[in-house]
This record gives structure tokens, sequence and C-alpha cells, in this order.
């Protein structure tokens, strides 16, 4: 982007920046080949044997399909989303709008993220093992749905939370101030222009979130346990999932299940990649309409420059539609 | 008169009107509502942002109170001990030592564990660091957007797949196609030196210790990479074209005016990392080969703390003192420790990056 005319340089400057350059590139290689590698790898292995009644068949001890683990793994996903989603935005909401210096809440708030990251630094098979002894063994529960739902959310909180909070600090000031001025109450607008304007990155948040939650094994395999069909009883009986059988079809002695092991990691694969699709989607729509993708291209610099006045007063070059995110130089 | 508050709905005309017309209840009940809407924000908030502590704290305590017989009974030999047995089968005696009920013979040193799981993490750092950087700059300072864009996305879509996925492929394809056709190449042309010696033969069937920290460099890979990119593209363009008028090489420009820009930003992504791969679990259990022992090279099987977990904990239970699923609590505390240690750190150089000038210059 930057194209950089260098100055007659000597002789080894030069060879110098080209193996840079040589390097770079290669590390980019040797990044995106296996990447590459790992997404069609795990296409075509289940490609060649795919049969759509995988989708609608039951399990059975000897093959069948994977209908109650894929639903397993939905139903997952949305109790997940309704609890981590509720209590993680109120979080988010809470650190970002009614922190204030000098009262409790502002006392309180540093300890509170801090809480927040370490919960985020948590091995996952931790809080499984936590989940595990607390909840399964010595609340009396049986490995299955609310033990899972519970740790997974423990999980994506932090994370939601997060992402709520930065979201709403990138809502302009002057949308508050025009709130105030017209007379809305605190609450009011909140609701109907603070949580609006910060909504598509809140979404954001919950859909990477969803796709950290379809794609855990390590916490579930010790609250969860697995099973062949849907249960009906909440905390009595194991349920079903799409990423135990991944871990554990693969090296089974029957080709049928290491079929199914493949098949299973391609539905994962393709709900990921959904969910990463949908919050693209989400952020380049709104980037479209909102100012803030014409105020990104003068993000404010970094370090020793930040608050320097004659940087921030750069003009903006405005080229017109399409050419929003061009950078200032 | 009383029609003016009524039927408009809007501020009576003057006060007595709005003495003599009382709204209806439905919009008093409306303006109560409206009035109050954000005490109730505020306290569904409050309630929210104490969980995570709440979570935090009941997590912390469920280890510890699980973990202490343990803790009293191994000692300092937990950390440094070889020997990790629990007993001498399920039929085995049952006696107790300090109070601690354990199978007589139970021993646990986890020293191979805390190895395995340090070695993978440092072999995933050193590998994926600088790979991250160099395609960093490559997306940044030297692609057009159309180009790089596309990219960026591919890695995101890596860090989002499930990691039972990336162990499914790391076990079925990438293992064995490193063990075929790059791990007998350098394993054959490895002098038979200290050190070096690890790395000469044999070299395995692809499961064990090098693949897993491959593939682990390959998962967080994604966080290193993508917080880099971000990094770089606040560093102005200014002081980089200044360097490059001046007759710096895209090298020198990288080199003297971008990465110190960022060096501290970049070390905490890549500590941020280190975390990840310390607390990976499925892939490294499906990969690493799960057998508890320090490799005599580098491409045997070895088992983590987070994989031992995993694997050992169903057995454990066959144990009726509770002593093994004791143990493993205080495993599951000390690679809590480490990786929570390890993210604060991360957190604290992140958070200072934001604060303190850039070091231009050799400032």
């Amino acid at each position: 982007m930057n194209t950089l005319v260098a100055a007659p340089a000597a002789r080894r400057r030069r060879a110098t920046t080209q193996v840079w350059r040589a390097l770079t590139y290669l590390a980019l290689v040797l990044i995106m080949a296996p990447a590459a590698w790992l997404l069609i790898g795990v296409v075509a292995r289940a490609w060649s044997h795919w049969r759509w009644s995988v989708l609608w068949t039951q399990l059975t001890p000897t093959g069948g399909g994977l209908r109650d683990q894929i639903l397993g793994t939905l139903i997952l996903m949305v109790a997940v989303l309704v609890v981590a989603g509720t209590i993680g935005v109120m979080a988010g909401i809470h650190l970002a709008e009614f922190t204030r210096k000098g009262k409790l809440s502002g006392w309180v708030s540093a300890p509170l993220r801090t809480a927040s990251d370490v919960l985020s630094g948590f091995p996952s098979i931790v809080l499984g093992y936590v989940g595990f002894t607390a909840l399964v063994v010595g609340l009396g529960w049986r490995l299955s749905l609310l033990p899972a739902v519970i740790i997974l959310s423990i999980m994506v909180i932090p994370y939601i939370a997060k992402t709520t909070e930065n979201s709403l600090r990138q809502v302009p000031t002057g949308y508050r101030e025009g709130a105030d001025a017209l007379g809305m109450s605190a609450g009011y607008s909140l609701r109907k222009v603070v949580l609006k304007t910060a909504l598509p990155g809140i979404v954001t948040g919950l859909l990477l979130a969803l796709a950290i939650a379809c794609g855990e094994t390590a916490p579930l395999l010790y609250t969860a346990g697995f099973s062949n069909t849907l249960p009906h009883s909440l905390t009595q009986s194991q349920f079903p999932y799409l990423t135990y059988v991944v871990f554990t079809f693969y090296n089974d002695p029957s080709v049928q299940k290491h079929y199914l092991a493949y098949d299973a990691a391609l539905i994962l694969v393709v709900i990921v990649m959904l969910l990463l699709v949908a919050s693209r989607i989400i952020v380049a729509r709104t980037q479209r309409y909102s100012e803030s993708a014409r105020t990104a291209a003068t993000r404010r610099p970094f370090g020793r420059f930040r608050n320097d006045p004659s940087l921030a007063a750069l003009p903006v070059p405005d080229l017109g539609p399409g050419f929003e995110n061009l950078p200032t130089s | 008169m009383t029609t003016v508050g009524g039927v408009a709905g809007s501020v009576p005309a003057t006060p007595q009107s709005a003495a003599l017309s009382k709204p209806p209840w439905h919009r008093r009940a409306a303006d109560s509502i409206r009035r109050n809407e954000e005490a109730g924000w505020r306290s569904v908030a409050w309630v929210a942002v104490l969980l995570p502590l709440a979570a935090l704290v009941f997590a912390i305590t469920v280890l510890a109170i699980k973990a202490w017989p343990a803790v009293r009974l191994n000692g300092w030999y937990f950390l440094y001990g070889r020997t990790w047995t629990d007993g001498h089968g399920a039929y085995a005696a049952t006696v107790t030592t300090d109070g601690v009920k354990h199978i007589q013979g139970a021993q646990f040193g986890a020293w191979a564990i805390i190895w395995g799981t340090l070695a993978s993490s440092i072999i995933a750092i050193v590998i994926a660091v600088p790979l991250s950087l160099g395609a960093a700059f490559a997306l940044t300072e030297r692609m057009p957007t159309w180009i790089s864009r596309p990219l960026g996305f591919t890695v995101e879509i890596l860090a989002g797949i499930p990691s039972v996925v990336i162990g499914l492929w790391g076990i079925l394809t990438f293992g064995p196609w490193l063990a075929n056709n790059v791990y007998p190449v350098i394993a054959d042309n490895m002098p038979d030196v200290p050190l070096l010696r690890y790395f000469g033969n044999p070299h395995g069937s692809g499961e064990g210790l090098l693949t897993a920290g491959i593939v682990l460099a390959l998962m967080i890979v994604p966080i290193i990479a993508s917080t880099t990119r971000d990094l770089f593209a606040q560093v102005p363009p200014l002081p980089k074209e200044g360097a490059s008028a001046l007759g710096m090489t895209d090298w020198e420009v990288a080199n003297k005016v971008t990465l110190p820009w960022v060096r501290s930003g970049i070390i905490g992504a890549s500590v941020l990392g280190l975390g990840r791969a310390l607390g990976e679990t499925i892939a490294v259990a499906m990969i690493g080969g799960a057998i508890q022992q320090i490799p005599h090279t580098i491409y045997q099987p070895f088992t983590t703390a987070a994989a031992a977990i995993l694997t050992q904990l169903d057995g454990a239970q066959t144990d009726g003192t509770g002593f093994y699923v004791a143990t493993l609590a205080e495993l599951a505390l000390v690679l809590a420790v480490i990786s929570v240690g390890v993210n604060l750190v991360a957190r604290i150089i992140v958070n200072r990056t934001s604060r303190v000038a850039a070091p231009l210059g050799g400032a």
C-alpha cells in the first residue's frame, strides 16, 4: 500500500530488504497454506462420502445420522445466547454507562473488569472440571444440559461484556447529548439511541461468542456427557452435541463412525463460517451508513502524537462514496 | 379547558388545567415506567456485572477446596516429581496419611505434565510470533486492500475453527504428512550433539510434541497476527513516509520505525497467545498422544496439564478415596494460576501500550 521508493541504497541494504520482503511473503504463505489445507481437507474428507440423510436421521450404535447432535449443538447455542447474552450485554452496559468516578460503581469497576479478564483467561478444561465437581457431582445433577449451559456461559460472558462495552464506548457523544437536549430520560435514550447505535457491535460480539460456544469440547465432556438422542430432562440425562462426535468417533473401529466424525467436523465448520460471515456482513453494512467509517480514517494516532493537535486537525480527503476507508496519507 | 391536556396528549396549557385534569391511569403508569426506566437498567446491570466476579470466586473456591487434600499430601513433590501413579490398583488397601485418605502407594509428581505444557507452548510461540509478524507486515505494508482483506478473513476463519476440528486434521492429515515428509529429513540430518540430538531419530508417527507445537502455533497465529495487524495500522503514516523519504529501505523502516512503535503491543499479543496455548486442551490431547512422559526426541508423544485433566478425569473416579480427583484439581489449579498470570501480564502490557508514548528514536 505504502509503495516506498527507496533512495539509491548500497547493495547490501538492497539485498537485506529483498530478503526481508521475501520472508514476509513466506510467513504469509506458511500461515495461509495450512489454513487452506485445513479447510479444504475437512470439506474434502467429508464430501467424498457425504449423504444428506446425516442431517435428519438419528445416531444409532452402528451408524445412522447426526440429527440429534446437530439439534443439541443448536440448543446449546441458543441457551448460551439467552443466558450469556443477557448477562454479558447487561454487564457491558454497566461497565460502559453506569460507572461514575468517585462513586461506588467507579471504585469497583476496575476489579470487576479484572475479574472478567481473569475469567476469560481460564482454560476451558478447568472450568469443565469446576462444572463437573460443583454442579454435576456436588449438586447431585447428572451429566446434562443445564451444567453445560452454565459453564459455557461463564466462558463467553467476559467476551460478550467486553465487546458490548467497547461498542457502547464508540457511540458518538453527540448522540447522547442530542438525546439529552431533546429531553429524553436517561433510560429511554439508552434504549432508543445508545443501544440502537451500538447494536451491530454487540451482535457481532454475540455471534463470535456463539462460534466459540459451538466449537467447545473440553468443558462439555464433563458437564454434558453424550448421548445418541435428545433427552427430556434438563439436569438428569446426558446431552448430545457435535464436537463429541469428532473427538471420539475418529478412532472408532467402524468406518461408519469415521465418516460421521468427518461429517460432524464439516457441519461445525459450516456453522462457524455462517456465524463469521454474518458478523462480517453486519459490520460492513453498518460501516457503510455510519460516520465512523469516515472517522476511522482519521483514527487518533498512537503514542507520542496522541495529543498533538496538529495531527488531530489533519483534513480528511473526501473522495466520495467507495473511498471511505482510504488512508489519509 | 379539560380537553387540552387529555386530547392533545402534550404539555397542559396552564398550571390550572394540569391540576384539573389528572391524566388517565395508563398514561400515569407509562410516565412512571419512563421515569424509572433508568433505575431498572441500572439495577439489572449491577446484578449482571457482579456475576463474572461471582463465577470467578466460585470457580477458584471449588478448585481450592477440592485440591486442598492433594496439596497437603503431594507437597512440593507435585511440582518436580516424576512418578505418577494412583497406587496399586483399585483393590489396594486404603490408607490415611496426615488425615488424607488415599490408595496405598499413590504418588503424584507432575513434572512430566508441567514440562510438556511449557515445552509445547514455547514451541508454539517460537513458531507463531515470527510468522505472525511477517504475515502482518505483508498484509498491511505491501498489499492492496482487495488482496489483504480476504486473506485477513481467512486468518479470522482460522481463529473460529473449533479446536476439535483442527485436532482431527492434525492427527489424520497433518501429523502423518509431517512424519512421512518432513521429520525424516530433519532427523536424518541432525548431528549427534547435545541439544540437537533432541531432533534426531526416532521420528515417530507424527503424534507427539513437535506436531502438537506446530498445530498450537497455527491456533495462536490468528490472535497474534490480527492484533499485530491492527497495531501496524495504528502507526501514523507520517513517520514511516519520513523515514523512507530519508532513504531508508523497507526493512529499515520496518525495523527502525514501525516495530519500535508497537513493540510492547506485540509482546502483549504474544503473551496472550501463550496463554491460549497453555490452556488448549482438545487439539493437544488428540495430537500429542496423551502419554505421560518426557519424550526422548521432540517427535514423541507427551501430555499437557489440560490434556491430562481431560484424559484422566474419567479414570480418576475409580479411586474411591477421591485422592486422584483431588490431585487433578491441584493440576487444574496450577494450570489456572499459570495461564491467568500470563493473561494478566499480557493485559497489563497491552494496556500500558495504549497509554505510554511510543519509543521513537530510541527513547
